[in-house]
């Protein structure tokens, strides 16, 4: 509580919020908490969750993206011309989009650390040309449908129920020996460690929201292979961000900018590459989504995907202040979000209802952002 | 004292620097000893922070030599003077306040042994060292720095500045805008920088500061050192009569606030 008032939030709120949220539907409509609308619910979150990953590395610099919607459409479009007319096999046809990904987002990152330009105004210009460059890259067809085993594979695998509690049982291997291993290091340079009851009762939460996770998505098909990639992203950039020499860079840059260059860090350096990371990331999970659907059209990108990848980001407790967040918050708050909409879409609910409310998360969801900034100054803790 | 026949750690002679019309150093000689505090006080636009500029590398002088322990070197650049072992705690302390002690300990310089990922055990285990060594007080060195008093933080800057072999340590108005225990932290670290044989300077405008840690104090007036004080032999009103320029002696302690001249 003391760390709340104070303006540390962390990631208890977003949890208990989603458990409401869920409880709130599931009261609303009971289908909404089965094996198949959570499975569902699972691929969705996949491709927005993806893009958000690279939103937070952009958020945790203190910067923004806004053209991380249409680039993902974009770089989807790209794929699907290069595989679709082009007859390009899959995996070129992919790196090729995630490499054009990279490209952009070097751009805009050279763009706005270079040239001194907000990254607002850098992307949210990008916004719009992209948008303009997947009309270009779709030509006169508008839309294209995937039909390629490897690019549909991505979003329409699901493990065999033996391999899901293979992967679970890794993931709880590793996160035990990763923990023991580090209480290890830190006894031998006596270093303090943590209580071992305290350590004990995270693993047993992971162990039975792995094994909650499994058994509800066993019931269905199984484990959605984009729920994979997804979460593997998300352990991916999260080790880059807390333990390489780059993230911890990247934390610095978006505390102080000028103690970063003072301290010798190359503040543009780092900004352009998370920039590019952020449009590679944008490329993967347009990727995914255009797997999903089975499909890139002109709209692609578009619509309501740039509010929810950003607002993912901050439910999750990321920042928009910069320094100060978890590329797990990609992860909740896109669960938070898609859970939203997938529940409103179950109710029925108009379009309008639903903008409305998602737009009303979002203000909330920043304005505890903005307020617990506002006590971190209040206690004299910028 | 004995100090004047021993070699300075850091010597600059005959220092002019010019901005544009404005003469900002004319001709300053300045030097710190080893295990010495020198204080360097005066009024606004005195050109103290031009000369701690210059010291640290950040302005060129127009005119003028700079030698390190004895041996004349050229200093192009803030990078010259750091690999002197010379370093330089400004007032906005550069800190990034999301990270925690330990990672602004080392900000810049992580150890990770050639490799992209960190080990972060051996920069706990020295950052806990080296903040015990010098007596700072934090709750923990994985506690953020944003969560830290002025004091400690303070602290922390100064312990960046030194870990990393300084011989000479430049502080710019470190106990500025603390409160009386806090300033006491601070003030007891600058004095064990001085046990541990490193060269201190303190720009201060708080004269009882001053008094309590420096062993010398260099007076500065329109951009030339205008007096030099042992503090065992001097008294404030002295000190304050070369600030402002009134004639030793004429002046009485009511003339000047001799603390807290802004
Ligand atoms: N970068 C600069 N450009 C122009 N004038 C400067 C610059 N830096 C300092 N000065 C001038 O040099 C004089 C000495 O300033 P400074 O060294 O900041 O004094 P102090 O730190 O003692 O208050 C002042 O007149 C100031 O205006
Ligand atoms: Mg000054």
């Amino acid at each position: 509580m003391r760390r709340l008032r104070e303006g540390d939030v962390g990631s208890l709120p977003v949890i208990v919020g989603l458990i409401l949220i869920w409880a709130v539907f599931w009261f609303l409509n009971p289908n909404f908490l089965t094996p198949r609308n959570l499975t569902n619910l699972a691929t969705q979150t996949a491709a927005t969750g993806t893009i958000s990953v690279g939103i937070v590395l952009v958020l945790l610099l203190g910067e923004i993206d806004l053209s991380v919607g249409q680039v993902s459409g974009l770089c989807a479009g790209i794929m699907a011309v290069l595989n679709v007319k082009h007859g390009v096999p899959a995996w070129l046809a992919i790196a090729s989009a995630v490499a054009a990904g990279g490209a952009i987002g070097l751009v805009q990152g050279f763009w706005f650390s270079r040239l001194r330009i907000p990254s607002f105004v850098v992307t949210l210009a990008g916004l719009l040309a992209w948008q303009g460059a997947l009309l270009l890259v779709l030509g006169s067809t508008g839309t294209l449908n995937l039909t390629d085993n490897t690019v549909d594979a991505l979003a329409g695998t699901y493990l065999p129920d033996w391999a899901g509690w293979a992967v679970g049982v890794i993931v709880i291997l590793a996160f035990a020996g990763s923990g023991l291993l580090t209480r290890r290091r830190r006894r031998a340079a006596d270093l303090d460690v943590g209580p071992i009851g305290a350590w004990l009762a995270g693993l047993i939460v992971l162990v039975i929201l792995v094994a909650a996770a499994l058994l509800v998505l066993n019931g269905y098909l199984g484990v959605p292979l984009a729920l994979l990639i997804l979460l593997g992203f998300a352990a991916g950039f999260d080790f880059l961000v807390r333990r390489t020499r780059f993230g911890r860079y990247i934390m610095a840059v978006g505390g102080s900018p000028e103690a970063a260059r003072r301290a010798g860090i190359s503040v543009n350096g780092i900004r352009v590459a998370v920039f590019a990371l952020a449009g590679v990331m944008a490329a993967c999970g347009g990727v995914l989504a255009a797997s999903r659907l089975l499909a890139v059209n002109q709209s692609s990108g578009g619509s309501d995907l740039l509010l929810n990848v950003i607002a993912a980001a901050v439910i999750g407790g990321t920042s928009l202040f910069g320094g100060r967040g978890s590329v797990w918050s990609a992860v909740t708050g896109a669960l938070v979000i898609i859970s939203i909409s997938n529940g409103m879409d179950l109710l029925g609910l108009p379009a309008s209802i639903k903008f409305v409310i998602t737009g009303a998360v979002l203000l909330a969801a920043v304005t505890i952002d903005g307020v617990a900034r506002h006590g971190r100054q209040a206690s004299g803790k910028a | 004292m004995g100090v004047a026949t021993r070699t300075p750690i850091l010597q600059l002679a005959g220092i002019s620097k010019r901005f544009g019309a404005v003469q900002a150093l004319a001709d300053v000689d300045f030097e710190v000893y080893a295990e010495e505090v020198v204080g360097l006080v005066g009024d606004n636009g005195a050109g103290k922070s031009t000369l701690v500029k210059t010291i640290a590398g950040i302005n060129v002088a127009d005119q003028g030599t700079y030698s390190f322990q004895g041996k004349a070197v050229h200093v192009h650049g803030p990078n010259d003077v750091t690999k002197l072992g010379v370093s330089t705690v400004y007032q906005d302390l550069a800190l990034c306040d999301n990270l925690d002690v330990v990672n602004n300990l080392y900000l810049g310089r992580e150890d990770s042994g050639g490799l992209p990922v960190l080990k972060e055990e051996p920069m706990e285990k020295r950052a806990r060292d080296v903040l015990r060594g010098l007596s700072v007080k934090i709750p923990h060195v994985r506690t953020p720095v944003a969560e830290l008093s002025g004091g400690q933080r303070q602290s922390v800057a100064v312990a960046r500045s030194v870990m990393w072999d300084a011989k000479v340590v430049l502080l710019d108005e470190p106990t500025a805008a603390l409160g009386v225990a806090q300033t006491r932290q601070v003030l007891d670290l600058i004095l064990r920088l001085r046990e541990r044989g490193l060269g201190v300077v303190v720009i201060s405008h708080n004269m009882a500061d001053v008094f309590e840690v420096c062993d010398r104090i260099v007076v500065m007036r329109l951009g030339r050192r205008v007096a030099t004080f042992d503090v065992k032999a001097a008294s404030r009103e002295e000190v304050v009569g070369a600030i402002t320029g009134a004639e030793f002696g004429k002046l009485r302690a009511s003339d000047a606030p001799a603390e807290d001249l802004a």
